[in-house]
């Protein structure tokens, strides 16, 4: 196929496509709409399934029958969108059933605006759906990598049988770049999905049973240990991250998605004042790139963690600091993308942006 | 030895969890039992949802799916659209289907959703200790509304089948009814004319079924029993409301 321009939305319509998804279910929200759009077209014209729902609550209960009944199902909204689908993706990986999860931030709290932002963090990593349970949330920085993720996103999926949540703002779903569809992604030995809600005709000998209640303490208790063991192979296999100039920095910016962007180019103008900075890029929020903390130099002055938030991705890079350096925090949020002129100035001005 | 009865193969042999003289357990036995009969118990897959039938998965000899407060019709719909060509069927309370679940019965009804609801209404939520349901009777005493239903600050009975039955993509909606051996022998028949609408793709299906709660009505199973008879099935009259083949040709 080669290099093709393409906007944000479009690319992970058709990277789902290209990662087999076999249906879709959600409901128009800005500024994810043209994923939707795309693959109505495209599902529709290749047999696939594509259902507009009444709401985001139906959209996600819509992906839990389809993940039950074992096909490839995805959704795809933004954050009051995904505020709402909170019960059922709780109730998904209560059941451990696999599906791939979208989510174009926007501003907030409440209708907040369309612009771009990170404010969704927390939604993503911690879940405003109830018990334990853990998502495994990609947040690439760019269109490219955003298709990269989405390939192989469903395989992810299916391995561990988990949501798995693509987790981009607005300036991704809405920018263009020029994209490749055919970069190698990895593959994973998947089993059959011998415990699918598909009709017993189709595993002959026993009934299967997509479910999430388990009444009884200890019987439930067991069932969270066992999703506990699942995350913690998670966490040992899935941390995904990208170390930048990492070498013998003065300081170490810690930004996702967008932000690290903007940070790349910071990060330039920095060293052109003489000032070197490494940047520690999460690709996966969760797991989250702990260890990547212990690799910082011990001559490092201090850790600013950048976001278009009001510092939510703080939490997890003040505990993998685990108190070795200072940290600072600088973020612009609601929908402001911050310059990089802004993250040269906080980090010449480390002192001021601290944090206890 | 001639055998004159034996249980469906459309249930499990795990007891049923419902209260003495309650009406679901007949409702189950009439889905097992067309689900046997149609020979759809190999590729049905039926979604118990939240109210007391919450266990239903353990009873349908055939898969299941277990779905959030009021979702199933969505869960349905999901499932559904991916296998075409299996039986799919939702098992639903009326605080489930009418109260939390209304937008996603509405939906599915209107998509024209090839599945079938069994719709049980007992006026009453069952499950969390009685309190009061969309479907609860004016002037009926329950937790919540304990000098009985008040329309002027609790509205009104809901009328699903009625609902229902103005939208298109509706295939079959019949009011039935368990208060007495005619009319589960009725209820039987709505039951297997809705899968077997399902069958033959025709579209949205649904059966409500008016059933008993004696343990949060306060009443002796047979008393209960009378009181559906009674009051109930003149709030909600009997009958067929809508049949494509009959009204569409
Ligand atoms: C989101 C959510 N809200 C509330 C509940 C609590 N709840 C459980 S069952 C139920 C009512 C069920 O009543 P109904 O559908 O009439 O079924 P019945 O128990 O009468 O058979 C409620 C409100 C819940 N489980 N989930
Ligand atoms: S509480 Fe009512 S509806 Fe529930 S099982 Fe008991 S009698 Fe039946």
């Amino acid at each position: 196929m080669g290099k093709i321009l393409m906007k944000g939305n479009e690319a992970i319509a058709l990277a789902a496509i290209k990662g087999g998804v076999d249906a879709f279910y959600g409901y128009p929200i800005t500024p994810q709409n043209e994923v939707p759009e795309y693959l109505s077209k495209h599902m529709i014209e290749n047999g696939k399934v594509f259902v507009q729902a009444e709401s985001e609550v139906a959209s996600i209960n819509m992906v839990y029958g389809a993940a039950g009944a074992g096909v490839r199902v995805m959704t795809s909204s933004s954050s009051p969108g995904i505020a709402l689908m909170q019960e059922g993706i709780s109730y998904i990986a209560g059941a451990e059933l696999p599906c791939v999860i979208v989510s174009v931030m926007r501003g907030g709290p409440g209708l907040g605006n369309i612009q771009p932002a990170q404010g969704d963090y927390y939604q993503a990593t911690r879940g405003g759906g109830n018990g334990d349970y853990n998502l495994i949330v990609y947040a690439p920085e760019s269109i490219q990598e955003t298709i990269d993720v989405m390939k192989s996103a469903f395989d992810t999926a299916d391995y561990y049988r988990n949501p798995v949540m693509v987790l981009v703002d607005g300036l991704i779903g809405q920018m263009m770049e020029a994209v490749d569809f055919d970069r190698p992604v990895e593959k994973r030995d998947l089993s059959l999905k011998d415990w699918a809600t598909n009709g017993k005709k189709n595993h002959p000998g026993k009934r299967n049973i997509a479910n999430s209640l388990h009444l009884g303490a200890e019987i439930l208790e067991d069932h969270n240990k066992n999703l506990k063991k699942k995350y913690d192979r998670i966490k040992e296999n899935e941390v995904k991250y990208e170390m930048i100039n990492m070498d013998n920095p003065d300081y170490t910016i810690v930004a996702y998605g967008t932000m690290a962007r903007v940070c790349r180019s910071a990060i330039k103008q920095l060293k052109k004042k003489g000032i070197e900075v490494g940047m520690i890029r999460p690709i996966a929020l969760w797991p989250y790139p702990k260890k990547a903390f212990d690799e910082i130099p011990s001559t490092c002055k201090g850790i600013m963690c950048v976001e278009m938030s009001m510092g939510q991705m703080l939490d997890d890079v003040q505990i993998s600091n685990r108190g070795r350096f200072d940290v600072a925090f600088y973020g612009r949020y609601a929908g402001v993308v911050p310059e990089p002129e802004e993250i040269v100035d906080a980090i010449e001005n480390f002192e001021e942006w601290r944090v206890e | 030895m001639k055998v004159k009865y034996k249980k469906t193969k459309g249930l499990t042999d795990k007891p049923l969890s419902y209260c003495p003289g309650c009406t679901h357990g007949i409702a189950h036995k009439l889905v097992g039992e067309t689900l046997e009969e149609l020979d759809m118990l190999d590729d049905a897959i039926g979604i118990a949802s939240v109210g007391c039938s919450v266990f239903a998965y353990q009873f349908f000899n055939c898969d299941m799916q277990q779905a959030p407060h009021g979702r199933a019709c969505a869960e349905a719909t999901g499932i559904k659209r991916v296998l075409p060509d299996n039986t799919v069927f939702t098992y639903q309370g009326d605080g489930d289907l009418a109260s939390i679940g209304i937008a996603e019965t509405i939906h599915a009804a209107n998509r024209g959703e090839n599945i079938t609801v069994i719709f049980i209404n007992n006026a009453i939520y069952g499950m969390t200790g009685g309190q009061m349901a969309p479907t609860t009777l004016i002037g009926q005493k329950t937790t919540t509304s304990q000098s009985g239903r008040d329309a002027k600050s609790q509205g009104y009975p809901i009328h699903i089948s009625e609902m229902l039955s103005t939208i298109e993509g509706s295939a079959y909606i019949e009011r039935v009814s368990l208060h007495d051996p005619k009319h589960v022998i009725k209820a039987k028949k709505a039951i297997k004319k809705a899968f077997t609408y399902q069958k033959e793709k025709r579209g949205f299906t649904l059966i409500e079924v008016l059933s008993s709660c004696p343990v949060n009505w306060g009443m002796k199973p047979i008393d209960a029993l009378k009181w559906v008879e009674e009051n109930m099935v003149e709030q909600y009259p009997l009958g067929v409301y809508k049949d494509k083949e009959a009204n569409n040709g």
